[in-house]
């Protein structure tokens, strides 16, 4: 069996994933665990483009690594972690997590992966339509996201608001010592409160 | 042309092995409430690549629809999820999972 480019392209690109995500599980350095967390969601990305979810695929390069993986670094660099304290355990619970992991990986691919017996009939399933050039997928979701799914869209749009307000008043606080102005104290402010005129007798020098 | 080998099987298996990485991570680093973040965020993206190929071997754009809903969710739990670490970080200038027992009494 020959194997075609795109399915070069595709094993290429899922080998990458499943290394950099092995990396986020076993990285020592948190800040290793982001940075391969970004690489992941980068090949991810470029194996939606050949499903041909381009939009979609941009939102995650765009959103994910532009906005939450650099708000993860942050916090992860912002806070002082003792990384060899977190690491204690790590060996003990290596056999129960990697028998967890393994019994779900054999279930899954008994399921709907290529080996076993298909239960689900997914590898018959295939009808996949190759778009032409002239295909817009973008376009394609706006029209169903904007009319079969627009309150849908309203509440998405009405939870990141919600998120936002949550972000901000849980992290905001103002530290009791701290001195800041007052702007509208500041122009309230009269003559008489800064200026003091004292009545003295005038002396006369000699 | 060739034949490709590649399959919606291929790409469920993909999510399935991304799924199972990110259960191991959250057996292995049970201590780090960052890494465990990930780990979820992981999870996410495993479930995302499932309804994307099936969106795309189903011919259906609903799927690509639930993906965008998911990447906004997982965009608001990743902002408040780190917003509470911060919160907790001040507090107890710790994020290990052990010493956060202040509900035990």
């Amino acid at each position: 069996m020959m194997m075609t480019i795109t399915d070069f392209l595709f094993f290429a690109f899922a080998g990458v994933t499943v290394a950099a995500a092995l990396g986020v599980v076993t990285s020592k350095n948190p800040v290793h665990s982001a940075l391969f967390l970004v690489l992941t969601f980068f090949s991810c990305s470029a194996i939606w483009l050949m499903l041909e979810a381009e939009f979609l695929a941009i939102t995650l390069v765009l959103v994910y690594v532009g906005a939450v993986m650099v708000l993860f670094l942050f916090v992860v660099m912002m806070l002082d972690i003792n990384v060899a304290k977190m690491r204690e355990g790590f060996v003990s619970y290596l056999p129960i997590g990697g028998l967890f992991a393994f019994l779900m990986l054999a279930i899954m691919v008994y399921v709907v992966g290529p080996v076993g017996p298909d239960v689900m009939g997914t590898a018959a399933l295939d009808n996949a339509v190759v778009h032409g050039p002239d295909y817009s997928n973008t376009e394609e979701l706006g029209e169903i996201l904007y009319t079969d799914y627009v309150l849908a869209f309203e509440i998405a749009a009405f939870i990141l608001l919600v998120a936002i307000i949550a972000a901000i008043s849980l992290t905001l606080r103002r530290r009791p010592k701290t001195k800041y102005q007052t702007p509208g104290n500041q122009i309230k402010v009269k003559r008489d409160d800064r200026l003091k005129i004292i009545d003295s007798d005038a002396e006369v020098l000699k | 042309m060739d034949t490709s080998v590649i399959g919606l099987t291929s790409y469920l298996t993909l999510g399935a092995i991304l799924f199972a990485i990110s259960i191991a991570g959250i057996f292995l680093n049970r201590k780090n409430v960052v890494v465990l973040l990930m780990c979820i965020e992981l999870m996410l993206l495993a479930a995302n690549i499932n309804f994307i190929a099936f969106s795309h071997y189903l011919n259906d754009l609903a799927g690509q629809v639930f993906v965008f809903f998911i990447l906004t969710v997982a965009a608001a739990e990743a902002a408040i999820g780190l917003a509470i670490l911060v919160v907790l970080f001040r507090n107890r200038r710790t994020i290990d999972v052990d010493d956060l027992d202040e509900l035990k009494g």
